[in-house]
């Protein structure tokens, strides 16, 4: 949150009046819709394209959803692919068993993946910083190996086959890029109410110190659950999401190498900044597709293999970061619609004036 | 926010009612004894000073009252209900604020939201409400930031609103504190060594805020100080303690002149 | 009645090197407090020098030949992942001392995966078979089969567990990392050389798990880069279940979770990954301390 200047209590209670309120959802669906309209455009121009900018999409709903627990309420996780994996299955079984409608499979598979939330995170935040990363990842390997034990559930009359260890396939296709785009600018939004709230503040403050958070009348252990499942929930929607494009999914989902890919976007691009993770999640997608490519331009050595230097380069690049901007690269920083009307009317040498009713403490979406 | 009737008598009658009670308490850390037997009635309205040497436990009484540590032994009070063993956001809840003796103010967020989050315990808005921004949500936000800026003139930081808590300089820290602990509500306000580090003129101001707050919120305050001017001009009584135990308690002037009290902690006075 | 003793004596080896890699994170988190996420991976590491050593070197020896040469190997694992563990520390942790958890681990795990690709990328992905050193020859013990490799696994152990508890106990540098893992504030104004202490306790428990590596490449004649994340992580839980900063405890833990694996596996082999995350998150729910571990009270 960057220092403004002092201000009457005006300035701080957004403005409340229709016109002004009508206008801000204007600009809001205006910039949403170009935006979507442009992508859409790409995506549609080729394969390629399409399956990058849907994982990206993807990934954003996962940095957004593991920022809302790492990055704002301060707590650490390092099985959040476990969550993804849940509900990647739940929404699978859902659609090739029971025919479910997209939306429905989707909800319920970020449903799931919640309760999954609730049962790790009850026990597990109690404890503290180390401890609650090593538990983390010890409920995301157990996933794992649950969902690879387990080969056909007998359900009434209905053979429910989720492959195991092998994984499950024949799972339609139903994610398409607007699906991924629309669902990543609603949790977005939401993730944005949330902070943006006497809600959110709590978390922050569990973040900031939680001692002092408690005494100043929060429950934190009932702030840090919440805001795990429904980091939890935004997870398993994600899944359901990837498990329909990728049309195949298998026990390694849930496990510590993809928990550790959406940990490094969210610490990389910036901690409790939604921006950074959005911005990290698109680049590390992006590179994590462009890569292998570059890589085989360059005609290394056979020994060589490019996901390893891609894995070396990652690693070093996260190593990097930490040592010169711990707190990520956006850390802090935050991209609003306020920032850029003020940037914009800086820039058009407006300064003080009309746009300064809209100021709000920490801005809005 | 606290309005300004000093007692909870509906009939009017000023009727001092027993805000805090704690008796008998004890701590122990293993094999450490931090506080041992320690017995406070606090009155409705009372100033209060606890003081004693490094070490004595003065901030144990308060990391005890406020819920951080479980009593290993005796009762606390608070007006009439029993606390010992509740969580400490329950505690707040039920009308206790303190302050930190090392400053643990939410650095990385701004003034103005220090406080409006120490309002939240006051709020009824639920999750639903803040992620579908009902009017009900906007309203209680609206008056919540509205009132957590008069805190702030009163504590005179008004001009600090957009600051972030980390950049302020010390003394506007401490008073940062004391308006995050009253937007909570209280009605036991407990003090850490507020006036710390502070000079002679910084620590007048702040007795004089000490005493503004006292009355104007109709609080009841337990104030731990090593600064004996502060202690003896605004309390009505003084209780001190050493190597966890009361050794004294009574009037600023009945204690100063104790020899107890003397041999263990004032060489000299101040 | 065999096969239980057999089970047993297989936990114990398992065991053993659990212990071994189980007391690096226990000593550095004691005085750091801090998991070493790579530590699994200078273990590989180990492995991987004891490899090249021995590979140079060996080529159908004789026995006695092939125990010098282990040694040897043994020795030169140890002082390079010393090494290692020293500029691990250096580079990557102690310029992020002050700052908060997250950094920290977030660091850990870049390194750990740095160790990993980078040895992907210089030895290939593919396991190496690690040479013949120890020759295969079994022993009855009463009704238990008892090889050659059990025994140095145990020997090797053992010597390296005792030596590390005289190292703690009756020296200086042991005193000092006792004080630094007590309270590394009061050890500074005491005049201890707290870089160099946390620097010679990275040192020793990278040699220590290099020994669990070339004993592991010795037993399974086999080494992979990945070797070290699963082994590393069941160390650190080992660790936890013995009271993380308790050297003993660390021992302990270290042979319970073999036995533990080995009982399991004994069972339904599928579970086996699934043991040490169990004994974690039971752990850490009814006795966070560990089996030897101390309660450690909060100064608010």
């Amino acid at each position: 949150m960057s220092e403004l200047p002092s201000a009457q209590a005006a300035v701080w209670v957004r403005n409340p009046s229709w016109p002004a309120v009508a206008a801000r959802w204007a600009l809001q669906v205006a910039v949403t819709g170009g935006l979507y309209a442009a992508l859409q455009v790409v995506a549609g121009a080729n394969r390629y394209y399409e399956v990058v900018l849907t994982q990206a999409g993807i990934y954003v709903i996962l940095a957004v959803s593991l920022n809302l627990i790492m990055g704002y309420t301060g707590q650490l996780s390092i099985g959040h692919a476990g969550f993804m994996a849940v509900g990647a299955y739940a929404a699978a079984i859902l659609t090739k068993f029971f025919h479910a409608p997209f939306g429905l499979a989707l909800l319920a598979g970020g449903v799931v993946a919640g309760i999954a939330g609730l049962l790790v995170g009850v026990p597990s935040l109690r404890l503290r910083g180390d401890y609650l990363a090593i538990a983390t990842l010890g409920f995301g390997e157990i996933i794992s190996v649950l969902i690879a034990l387990i080969d056909e559930v007998h359900v009434g009359g209905w053979v429910i086959d989720i492959g195991g260890a092998q994984g499950m396939i024949g799972i339609p296709r139903h994610t398409t890029f607007a699906w991924t785009f629309f669902t990543a600018v609603a949790v977005i939004k939401l993730v944005w109410h949330f902070v943006h709230s006497t809600h959110g503040r709590a978390c922050i403050a569990i973040r900031e110190d939680e001692v002092a958070a408690e005494a100043m009348g929060i429950p934190t252990t009932r702030y840090k659950v919440l805001a795990f499942s429904m980091g939890a929930v935004m997870a398993g929607i994600a899944g359901g999401l990837h498990a329909h494009q990728y049309l195949y999914l298998n026990p390694a989902l849930a496990g510590f190498m993809n928990s550790v890919f959406i940990l490094v976007i969210v610490v990389i691009g910036g901690m409790g900044s939604t921006t950074g993770a959005v911005a990290a999640a698109v680049f590390f997608t992006y590179m994590n597709q462009a890569l292998p490519n570059w890589l085989q331009a360059l005609n290394l050595p056979d020994r060589i293999d490019p996901p390893a230097v891609r894995m070396v380069l990652f690693s070093v690049l996260l190593i990097v970061v930490m040592l010169v901007r711990p707190r990520g690269l956006l850390g802090g920083v935050e991209l609003t619609w306020d920032g850029v009307a003020r940037w914009v009317q800086a820039a058009l040498g407006r300064g003080h004036g009309a746009g300064r009713a809209d100021a709000v403490k920490g801005g809005r979406a | 926010m606290a309005t300004a009737t000093a007692t909870h008598d509906p009939a009017g009658a000023t009727a001092p009612a027993t805000v805090l009670e704690c008796r008998d308490v004890s701590v122990r850390f293993g094999g450490l004894v931090a506080l041992s037997e320690f017995n406070l009635t606090l009155q409705q309205g009372e100033i209060v000073g606890l003081i004693g040497p490094n070490g004595a436990g003065k901030t144990t009484v308060f990391n005890v009252i406020t819920g951080i540590y479980r009593p290993t032994a005796g009762d606390i009070r608070l007006f009439g209900h029993s606390i010992a063993g509740l969580r400490p956001h329950r505690i707040t809840q039920m009308g206790v604020a303190r302050t930190f003796q090392n400053i643990r103010l939410f650095g990385n967020m701004t003034v103005l939201d220090n406080v409006r989050t120490a309002f939240h315990s006051r709020t009824r808005a639920g999750v639903l409400a803040a992620l579908l921004r009902t009017r009900g949500f906007h309203a209680e936000e609206q008056a919540l930031t509205r009132r957590a800026l008069e805190l702030l003139e009163i504590l005179g930081l008004s001009h600090r609103a957009g600051a972030l808590a980390r950049n302020l300089p010390y003394g506007e820290q401490r008073r940062l504190e004391i308006a995050r602990a009253l937007a909570t509500g209280p009605r036991l306000l407990l003090l850490d060594e507020p006036a710390a580090g502070m000079n002679p003129n910084e620590s007048r101001q702040l007795r004089d805020l000490i005493q503004e707050v006292h009355r104007r919120f109709g609080l009841t305050t337990l104030l731990i100080e090593h600064h004996m001017d502060v202690v003896m001009s605004i309390c009505h009584r003084v209780v001190v303690l050493d190597y966890g135990r009361t050794i004294a308690s009574g009037t600023p002037d009945e204690v100063r002149r104790n020899p107890a009290v003397i041999a263990a902690y004032l060489g000299e006075e101040r | 009645m065999d096969i239980f003793l057999q089970q047993l004596v297989n936990g114990l080896q398992v065991g053993a090197v659990y212990a071994l890699i189980a007391l690096g994170y226990t000593m550095v988190y004691g005085v750091i407090k801090m998991i070493n996420f790579a530590h699994g991976d200078v273990y590989m590491v180990g492995a991987y020098v004891a490899f090249a050593v021995a590979t140079l070197l060996a080529s159908g020896q004789t026995t006695a030949a092939g125990l010098a040469i282990f040694a040897l190997a043994m020795v030169v694992a140890m002082v390079g992942c010393a090494l290692l563990g020293a500029l691990i520390e250096r580079t990557a942790y102690r310029p992020l001392r002050g700052q908060s958890r997250m950094v920290a681990l977030t660091t850990a795990i870049g390194v750990s995966l740095l160790l990993e690709n980078l040895m992907q990328i210089i030895a290939g992905p593919n396991p190496r078979p690690f040479p013949e050193l120890i020759p295969e020859q079994t022993w009855n013990v009463g009704v238990v089969h008892v090889n050659a490799k059990f025994m140095i696994v145990l020997a090797v152990s053992l010597v390296m567990m005792v030596g590390l508890q005289y190292l703690v106990m009756h020296t200086r540098l042991g005193k000092a990392m006792r004080a630094v893992a007590y309270d590394i504030d009061a050890a500074r104004l005491m005049g201890v050389d707290v870089n160099r202490v946390i620097a010679y306790t990275f040192m020793i428990g990278s040699a220590l798990a290099a020994v669990a590596g070339i004993l592991v490449g010795t037993v399974y004649q086999r080494i992979d880069p990945f070797m070290g994340i699963l082994p590393g992580l069941k160390a650190f839980v080992a660790a936890v279940l013995g009271g993380i900063g308790n050297i003993p405890g660390a021992m302990l833990g270290g042979l319970l979770m073999g036995l533990a694996e080995v009982a399991v596996s004994s069972v339904r082999s599928q579970l086996t990954g699934a043991v040490a995350f169990v004994i974690l998150i039971a752990v850490l729910l009814f006795k966070p301390t560990g089996l030897l571990g101390e309660r450690v009270y909060d100064k608010v």
